[in-house]
């Protein structure tokens, strides 16, 4: 590595990648490897996988190619990055796809063994873009990846194909190279995944090094990154998914409860990996139950709940629908429940592997007859952690199912968690009903939630069911009053989950001009928005509700404190539904709906656009 | 009426008195549940269990009011979904004996798909499954047991539908214990109960019910006196299978079809009769018995079908938590969280 030293390492604030290739590349894979790596590193990162609906569409066309972007920084952020400065695009339809995106002067490493006349055919260009000067705005780095992985290999005893699927780690090497980050991360990762196909190990390790050399001693390449850790609060920090961070707090609700937990599920995108994830922790006595069906995955959940386990199922918004029956069970016999909604574009069908957050009517009121439920939702990968914990704890301490909203970006996106200590997390304290003196299914505490008296238990052998339930005996009633009776007092139970969650937080000025409300997963760009409204001497207040049904105690006193209210969301506008019914308050709406998350840019003009324009600071 | 709230009873012996919620039931006059209901309480006793780890689990129907009336736990859940629910429970629980009361429309129609997934999983469950071919509680439209033709309230010009056949369904999709018996039939109820109630594995009893109000006499030509005898033939382990007044008839197999001989007619004996093997894990004996309902002038077989242990999914699933945590130590949170790559920030 003699020529190491006469290259330059300039020192940068941030990067945004994105690697994009066919669904077949191990675009997703290299990208996970590059933050795991910048993870360990020490910088704040965020990322953010888009894949195609089709699991194999055709090799080299424009419907197949899946990216994966990541955002690092030495300080703090909040989103993937609205356009990349670095583009590492393994074929045509790569290019072709990502290249709007870009910023104007960003770099693009192209696979030029890719660049062929059938795969510039099947990703649509006329010519060659590598030839042709259509890309001079930007600093175009082409290398043969394919030919110089299959050289490195020459002497590997391995089929055609399988060394030409390292090529992506070559192209790994030479991003690890750029950004002055160390290789050993993934060369450990490799011996974990290989340790059966030592071949496939020895190929892929020696392609990473390769690249990393070819990025070290070839002249292409001139200038090296350095990005410096990033001065998070001081911890222990690991990178999580959402879907995973929501797995890892379900688990701990269950070590915070004493409580075992029980996930009846069925396969969904893209709620699968909490599916996935849960069913690996046998030692923590998680059962994890794949039912036949979305129904069979709540009622099973139900069950087990009334069998004294956390009963837990997964979803996304069609298999809500398919539970809502269920839901109505939940409600009525007021048996501690968590669904997570894992929201992705509608209806129907609709864009599966996409974002959006239009679940958030079905999620509070879906449902026949009146059957109140309690809605909260997560605002960032690292926060479906603790929402997680909130959903168990409200579920146990209230007898009531609750709805975690999550959506595709938070379920895919990653950033860093800061590990809290066990003790500094809500405490979750249940007690089983056994005294069989007073004993009744119905009788209620001082805040209306009813004893969860569970099978086993001797002398409180009692039915629950559906049927309306007589107020404090629980026993079936048709009575006019009783019926009223109780849906107040279902009603009214619910409303006291107020009691029981934080107030809502306001960020900059309590009161003035303008609030930016808003909730879910828009809490990244929008609180970098503001960073940049504020930068550039604009006043505006940002509250994030995390909590949604009930709403915090405070909501309408906030609201009552700013002439404007802005909502950005990712529907039609749902939550300004509810604010506008709920407040009588006339909010603005920014409206998206392209299945794809906000950009910082797309808030920050809105701000700036309500707050008058220039005028406005 | 309230629910009955019981003191605790250490390990006295119960009677059918004990498993008695005291609710008032609210089956019409004549139901043929009345009898199911009684045969239930007065085997519980006998099912080996403390009466708080036995639970019954329901759906929606008239057979599914059950629960309400066993002073057992109970759970009175939605449409279709008992079996589901009651797989939850079991689960959770695995010390908990867990019934299901249902019906031909609860459990075949919609709730089909729970019905064949807890079978085929084998799950530790008791299916009690009250089959009158009429949907009562919505008073009288077909089910999908009833035969084909039938004229009921929502088919005037007769159904066109097949019926289903239970027992082939329970047992094509994997259960391990498959029943039929009778509402009026009351000892032979209670044998079926009983060894539901033994069985490791799903089991499935099938209870021809008599619906006085929308189905009256359904089942008569099996149940009553005159007729019962040419139309009932006992399926019991080891024996030849025989039928009659006299026991004079026999059925006898010819290749793989079922041929009903004349024991007296001097061309055949007891000997040629096909002989009931419960313990075939075979499902070609249980449906060549089955297809006699299909075939005219057969007897209906009543009893115990098949019978076999197979690994139950709860079991399986008991002993690989179990497993996992011998090798891996049972998981604390220090584990959990620090087990992927981590760093930290000083
Ligand atoms: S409708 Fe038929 S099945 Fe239902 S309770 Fe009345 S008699 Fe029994």
């Amino acid at each position: 590595m003699a020529q190491e030293t006469e290259k330059v390492i300039q020192d940068i604030d941030e990067v945004t990648i994105r690697f994009a290739g066919d669904s077949g590349d191990g675009m997703q894979l290299t990208g996970s490897q590059f933050t795991d790596t910048t993870a360990v590193v020490g910088n704040d990162l965020s990322t953010l996988p888009d894949f195609p609906a089709e699991i194999r569409a055709p090799a080299g066309s424009l419907s197949g190619v899946s990216g994966f972007q990541l955002h690092f920084s030495n300080s703090d952020i909040q989103t993937p990055g609205d356009s990349p400065d670095v583009l590492v695009a393994m074929n045509p339809a790569a290019l072709k796809v990502n290249l709007r995106d870009l910023k104007d002067n960003a770099t693009i490493i192209v696979n030029t063994n890719s660049f062929e006349l059938k795969n510039l055919k099947l990703a649509k260009f006329d010519s060659n873009p590598l030839e042709d000067g259509s890309l001079s705005k930007y600093n175009l780095i082409p290398v043969p990846l394919t030919q110089l992985t299959m050289s490195a290999l020459e002497d590997l005893p391995l089929s055609m194909k399988e060394k030409e699927k390292c090529k992506n780690f070559f192209a790994l090497g030479i991003m690890y190279w750029m950004y002055n980050r160390p290789i050993e991360v993934t060369l450990k990762w490799l011996e974990g995944k290989f340790k059966k196909k030592p071949e496939i190990m020895e190929a892929n390790k020696r392609v990473l090094q390769a690249g990393y050399n070819y990025g070290d001693t070839t002249e292409i390449f001139t200038t090296r990154y350095d990005v410096k850790p990033a001065k998070l609060p001081k911890g222990v920090y690991r990178n999580v998914s959402g879907n995973e961070a929501a797995a890892l707090g379900f688990i701990t609700a269950s070590l915070k409860s004493g409580l075992p937990l029980f996930l009846g599920s069925y396969p969904i995108t893209p709620a699968s990996e909490i599916l996935q994830e849960l069913s690996k922790y046998k030692d923590y006595g998680v059962t994890t139950f794949q039912a036949e069906d979305e129904i069979s995955g709540i009622c099973s959940a139900i069950g087990a709940a009334f069998a004294g386990s956390i009963g837990l199922t997964s979803t996304s918004g069609p298999g809500l629908s398919l539970k809502t029956e269920a839901l109505g069970l939940a409600v009525m016999t007021e048996l501690p429940l968590v669904v997570i909604d894992v929201q992705r574009g509608g209806p129907s069908t609709g864009l599966p592997t996409k974002t959006e957050q239009a679940d958030l009517l079905q999620a509070m009121f879906g449902r026949h007859g009146e059957a109140p439920l309690a809605v909260i939702c997560a605002s960032s990968p690292a926060d479906c952690f603790f929402m997680a914990i909130e959903a168990v704890r409200i579920a146990l301490k209230f007898m009531t199912p609750v709805i975690l909203l999550s959506d595709g970006y938070l379920a895919f996106g990653s950033e860093p968690l800061k590990i809290p200590k066990l003790e500094e997390l809500p405490e979750i304290n249940i007690k089983f009903r056994t005294g069989v003196e007073g004993f009744y299914p119905y009788l209620r505490d001082e805040n209306l939630v009813r004893p969860w008296a569970i099978p086993g238990t001797p002398g409180l052998e009692h039915r629950i069911g559906g049927l309306e339930k007589k107020d404090i005996y629980g026993s079936i009633s048709y009575e006019p009053e009783n019926h009223e009776i109780m849906i107040d007092k279902r009603r009214k139970k619910i409303d006291n989950i107020k009691n029981i969650i934080p107030e809502l937080v306001v960020e900059g000025e309590q009161e003035g001009e303008l609030l930016v409300l808003s909730w879910g997963s828009t809490y990244g760009s929008i609180k970098e928005a503001m960073r940049n409204v504020k930068a550039k001497g604009y006043k505006a207040s940002h509250a994030h509700l995390r909590y949604i049904n009930p709403f915090p105690k405070n909501l309408a006193e906030v609201l009552g404190k700013f002439k404007k209210v802005l909502l950005p969301e990712l529907n039609t506008g749902q939550m300004a539904f509810l604010i506008k019914s709920q407040f009588m308050v006339d909010v603005i709406q920014l409206n998206k709906y392209q299945g794809q998350p906000f950009k910082i840019s797309e808030i920050e003009n809105k701000i700036i656009e309500v707050l008058g324009g220039n005028n406005g600071k | 009426m309230e629910n009955k709230i019981d003191e605790v009873v250490a390990d006295v012996k119960y009677t059918a008195k004990d498993f008695s919620s005291g609710l008032e039931v609210k089956w019409c006059p004549g139901c043929g549940d009345y009898s199911i209901l009684a045969q239930v309480q007065r085997q519980s006793p006998d099912f080996g269990e403390k009466k708080e780890n036995i639970v019954w689990i329901s759906g929606i129907g008239c057979s599914s009011r059950f629960p309400y009336y066993m002073n057992s736990y109970g759970f009175h859940t939605i449409h279709g979904r008992a079996a589901a629910i009651a797989t939850g429970v079991k689960l959770a629980n695995q010390k908990l004996q867990v019934w299901v009361a249902t019906g031909d429309g609860d459990m075949l129609s919609i709730g089909g798909n729970h019905f064949i997934h807890a079978c085929r999983k084998n799950v530790n469950l008791k299916i009690v499954m009250f089959n009158n071919r009429i949907y009562g509680l919505t008073k009288g439209q077909y089910s999908p047991t009833s035969e084909k033709g039938k004229i009921t309230k929502s088919s005037p010009y007769g159904t066109v539908d097949w019926p289903f056949n239970a027992i082939k369904v329970a047992t094509g999709s994997g259960a391990t214990f498959v029943a039929r018996t009778l509402d009026r039939d009351p000892k032979h109820l209670q044998d079926m109960i009983s060894r539901a109630a033994k069985h490791n594995g799903l089991a499935f009893i099938e209870v021809y019910q008599n619906c006085p109000i929308f189905n009256d006499g359904a089942f008569f030509p099996l149940t009553e006196k005159e007729t019962k005898p040419d139309n009932v033939v006992y399926l019991e382990h080891g024996k030849p299978l025989v039928f009659g007044v006299n026991k004079e008839k026999g059925i006898m197999l010819d290749g793989l079809n079922p041929v009903i001989i004349d024991l007296n007619d001097g061309k055949h004996s007891i000997n040629d009769c096909f002989v009931h093997d419960e313990f075939d894990e075979n499902p070609t004996r249980v449906f060549l018995l089955a297809r006699f309902t299909d075939l005219p002038g057969f007897p209906t077989p009543i009893g115990v079908f098949r019978q076999f242990n197979k690994a139950t999914y709860d079991g399986d699933y008991a002993l690989q938590i179990a497993n996992v945590k011998a090798q891996k130590g049972i998981g604390t949170y220090e584990k959990l969280m620090y087990s992927s790559n981590t760093w930290e920030v000083n």
